[in-house]
């Protein structure tokens, strides 16, 4: 079996801050990881290749530092990574980034292609099922639980008020929620792996059959027309007392308030 | 493509066990104001089935028209035969803008049928607006955990699609006995390999009230403490006649179930009264329940976040103050009954 796993590298979007006066974000200094979701859809593979001896390769879209995630999957096991890489992809929204994503996945064998329900910068949960329909195969998004049997795949599928048991034949496409599973962490042999012996095959535009018009950001339907920070509300009244008049500060406000 | 051929302000409506989700209700009565100003009319896309007897209620929340696919192949949701009907739909009656919930179904069905369309699709808006010139949609929504956001066009291509979040948009007041025109749509579903089996549908066995839904929430954060402390929030809850809900923190920490949370990555929530105890007020926290009529925080550290969003901020040890507030709450509700 084999499985390509769709990772993103992200800035750790809680500890970014921002510029009090400027009101820009601060990015200087935040680290960079592999978002949550993609972690464990990796973490999910790694299990399938533990059980059934499956050739898990993970693929990105990014920047050359990106590189770095990449080399995490592959010390916490992943056999193959590529990095698909250009000026060209710049700019790209969730369409266009997940038609370069497909194009890059046209080139690999897969029978289970796994990516997480959303990053943390973006939060679109878009790119998963637009790869699906890029490739012309079935998703499942939101798993919860990834079982295989034979040809098919069995997901618990959450929805916010129930489960669905959903069986998906191969080759499909299955987006994972965090939940999934607990991530193992890299072993020393794994990082020295990940560095020395393996490599990050790089791809870029001249090595995907794409067309030029459906990349970054001439490929984009969307254009951000503005970005700005968010306004917060003026604050209110702040008050330290006792126990027993806090209470009855809180209650009179509600008094105020008609409340109670 | 000729933008010009592309009219009206379409909005999927979800439907779960035949019953509407209230997202759609949101969605319908924010279309109803985009629709005012690019001067056209409000359809709301039903797909299901046996669902004909939903159109009522959409007419009553103030859709116009009613685009109604009703086969057996769309229930339960899947997502392959819910992108084909929106497609179809789509490609007959090219509508201008195409809005969905931002839910587990939303979320799933509108990328799908974004890539099937090519179009743009801007996730998660928390707030729609026309540009008077141009008549095309401003899509804003948070970015980077909800640390900035981003106004989003989608000026060459149509439908301009956004998911939206629940809980942001204002329902209108249903009108009794409104109608709209109803169009039933004939697709033929024909299964492919893209169709999926659901093979079981478990329910999660919830006898709360969803906190969306909730006029005061008694919300608890990490420095709640200990999951026993909650009683202390669930007590006041009680007394007050509100629910309780949860920052993402306590949710990691297995205090509290998921859909009690709120925030980025639960819910938005605007109840009249969010009492935020022991929450520091990260900003994906303050992105899910900033919009409420009034917020009380009570929190240990004075330089918490959370106080300045606050309407009233209480420094202090919310073990010792809750239990005597519960109390003080309790006697007010009662003296009002009696009085």
């Amino acid at each position: 079996m084999n499985i390509v796993v769709c990772i993103k590298q992200v800035p750790n979007t809680n500890e970014v801050k921002l510029d009090p006066v400027t009101g820009t974000l601060i990015r200087d200094g935040v680290p960079s990881i592999i978002n949550p979701d993609d972690k464990a859809g990796l973490e999910a593979a790694l299990r399938l290749k533990d059980q059934f001896g499956a050739h898990v390769t993970v693929i990105t879209m990014g920047p050359p530092q990106a590189d770095t995630a990449l080399r995490e999957a592959l010390a916490m096991g992943a056999d193959e990574a590529v990095l698909i890489t250009d000026r060209a992809f710049g700019g790209a929204d969730t369409l266009a980034t997940s038609t370069t994503i497909a194009a890059g996945i046209k080139k690999l064998p897969y029978d289970l292609i796994i990516t997480g329900r959303q990053a943390i910068d973006g939060d679109t949960a878009q790119v998963g099922p637009q790869i699906a329909e890029h490739l012309n195969i079935p998703n499942v998004s939101y798993a919860e639980d990834i079982k295989v049997e034979g040809d098919t795949v069995i997901v618990k599928r959450q929805y916010e008020d129930r489960y669905h048991v959903v069986k998906v034949k191969m080759p499909c496409l299955i987006t994972a929620l965090s939940e999934l599973n607990q991530p193992r962490y890299m072993t020393p042999g794994g990082i020295f792996d990940a560095y020395r012996e393996k490599k990050v095959t790089v791809w870029t535009v001249n090595d995907i059959e794409v067309d030029r018009d459906r990349i970054g950001l001439k490929g984009s339907p969307t254009r951000v027309f503005k970005s700005f920070p968010k306004s917060l509300k003026a604050a209110g009244t702040v008050v330290q007392l006792d126990p027993e008049d806090s209470a009855e500060y809180m209650l009179e406000k509600l008094r105020e308030k008609f409340i109670i | 493509m000729n933008l010009q051929d592309y009219k009206g302000v379409y909005v999927f409506v979800q439907q779960v066990d035949n019953k509407i989700t209230g997202v759609s209700f949101e969605l319908i009565g924010k279309a109803k104001e985009l629709a005012a100003a690019m001067d056209t009319q409000v359809t709301a896309i039903l797909l299901g089935y046996n669902v004909e007897s939903l159109c009522d209620e959409l007419a009553e929340y103030g859709a116009d028209k009613i685009v109604m696919v009703d086969n057996e192949a769309l229930e339960p949701y899947r997502t392959e035969p819910y992108a084909y009907a929106i497609s179809a739909i789509i490609e007959k009656y090219k509508p201008s803008v195409v809005l969905y919930g931002a839910t587990a179904i939303g979320r799933d069905l509108a990328p799908r049928v974004s890539a099937r369309v090519r179009t743009g699709l801007t996730a998660d808006c928390t707030k729609l607006e026309v540009d008077l010139e141009t008549k095309g949609l401003q899509m804003t929504r948070p970015a980077f955990g909800g640390n900035i956001m981003a106004t989003i066009l989608c000026p060459e291509h149509r439908p301009q699609m956004a998911t939206v979040r629940p809980g942001v948009m204002q329902k209108i007041k249903p009108v009794k006995g409104a109608k709209a025109e109803v169009e039933k749509l004939d697709l033929e579903f024909v299964p492919n390999h893209n169709y999926v089996e659901v093979e079981e549908v478990i329910k999660k066995v919830s006898n709360k009230i969803d906190i969306q839904d909730a006029k005061i929430l008694v919300s608890g954060g990490r420095g709640v403490g200990c999951p026993e402390n909650f009683k202390l929030l669930s007590d006041l809850a009680e007394a007050i006649g509100g629910e309780v809900s949860a920052s993402r923190a306590c949710v990691d920490a297995g205090w509290a179930e998921k859909d009690i949370q709120v925030g980025q990555t639960g819910k938005t929530v605007r109840p009249n009264l969010y009492i935020a105890c022991g929450i520091s007020g990260a900003i994906q926290h303050l992105a899910g329940m900033e919009e409420s009529d009034v917020i009380i925080a009570i929190n240990k550290d004075e330089s918490a976040p959370i106080f300045e969003v606050a309407d009233y901020g209480i420094v202090g040890d919310l073990t010792k103050i809750l239990p005597i507030f519960t109390e003080k709450v309790k006697e007010a509700m009662a003296a009002r009954q009696n009085g």
